[in-house]
């Protein structure tokens, strides 16, 4: 038999094995119409726990993402200042970021997929349980006990169905989302460990960062330098204190100048 | 005849589709019995969009029990299997 006529058979044989156990079939009606708003609940439920780990998710890319751009500035400022095997270093710790952060960007649009499925599914369900309400309302009112039987069988197995169909779509959802927790619990451990954190945290620095920093502060100590040993001279043009009078007659020129040229703009 | 992909709604398809989707559900069946996983994803997709472009797409309220079902796209051949064998994957 087709695997689609066998699947939809199994099915139909829950909702029958459902339908058995009430003795008045109206009352199948009420219990069910009890469990169709418990799985309604349920699925909202779990389209908010998807959105949770989503955002989880999200968060930790751009952590990721943030610490990636760190070491790539820091590579940049190490060549700038010659020293390639810092460079190196940081390129390296940088790449192995980078796959933590494709997988989790994998994670997240996997997630953003179950969480848009499932607001689905309860959109289709509630509509659903609305119309099944409706119909198990007209049916107590007009139909015995003996009667009811086949108007019952036909609203119950559409909506057995779509519960079916909709407590496996949580299940599934439930269980993909939890195996993305226990490896967001992991990569959230490696960042609190440090194993990522050192590389760029802003407030102990790490050893990258504490060289990069040594160095130009070395450097800053030396262009000062140059700068006060350069400012001691006659020859500077910029070194307006200079005592130089035809510097100072330019500097006053440009001043008078300046408001001139701002009612020009104006 | 009704057609649900579970997971993602039903469809209202004309039996002249009914033919199609035989050869291509027994392709898919085959890909379970072979244990082929990728065969299995390509012919479920084949399947499942011929529903869905040969179909037309049931209301949300609709009550309507389906003639067929297949299982969801993104579903694997153990996932497959589990849901055929009664006491599986479908709660109720």
């Amino acid at each position: 038999m087709s695997l689609m006529k066998r699947m939809s058979l199994i099915f139909r044989s829950k909702a029958n094995k459902a339908l058995d156990r009430a003795e008045d079939p109206r009352e199948t009606l009420d219990y069910s119409y009890q469990r169709q708003i418990e799985l309604l609940s349920k699925v909202r439920r779990g389209v908010a726990d998807v959105a949770t780990s989503r955002k989880r998710v999200e968060l930790q890319a751009n952590q990721l993402e943030q610490q990636s751009q760190k070491l790539h500035d820091q590579a940049q400022k190490a060549l700038s200042m010659g020293r390639e095997d810092l460079a190196r270093e940081a390129l390296t710790r940088k790449s192995g970021l980078t796959g933590q952060l494709s997988d989790l960007k994998a994670q997240q649009a996997q997630l953003q997929g179950e969480e848009e499925k499932l607001t689905l599914a309860s959109q289709r369900l509630q509509a659903k349980v609305e119309s099944f309400r409706t119909r198990k309302e007209t049916i107590k009112a007009t139909y015995t006990a003996a009667e009811a039987q086949t108007k019952i069988n036909e609203a119950f197995s559409g909506i057995s169905e779509e519960m079916g169909d909709v407590g496996m779509a949580v299940q599934r959802a439930e269980d993909k989302t939890a195996q993305m927790q226990a490896r967001a619990g992991a990569i959230d451990e490696l960042i609190s460990s440090g194993a990522l954190d050192d590389a760029s945290s802003i407030s102990r620095g790490d050893d990258i960062s504490r060289e990069l920093d040594a160095m130009s502060s070395q450097s800053d100590v030396e262009t000062e330098l140059a700068a006060l040993k350069a400012g001691s001279g006659s020859d500077q043009p910029e070194a307006i204190e200079s005592g130089d009078s035809a510097t100072e007659g330019q500097v006053d020129a440009q001043l008078e100048d300046q408001p001139k040229k701002e009612e020009g703009q104006a | 005849m009704i057609v649900r992909i579970l997971a993602e709604g039903q469809w209202d398809v004309s039996e002249d589709h009914l033919t199609e989707l035989n050869r291509l559900d027994a392709e898919v069946e085959a890909a379970i019995e072979a244990d082929d996983e990728a065969t299995f994803a390509t012919t479920l997709a084949a399947l499942l969009d011929a529903v869905r472009s040969g179909g037309t797409v049931l209301a949300d309220d609709s009550l309507e029990e389906s003639d067929l079902i297949l299982p969801p796209a993104d579903a694997t051949v153990d996932e497959v299997r589990e849901l055929l064998n009664d006491d599986g994957l479908i709660p109720g």
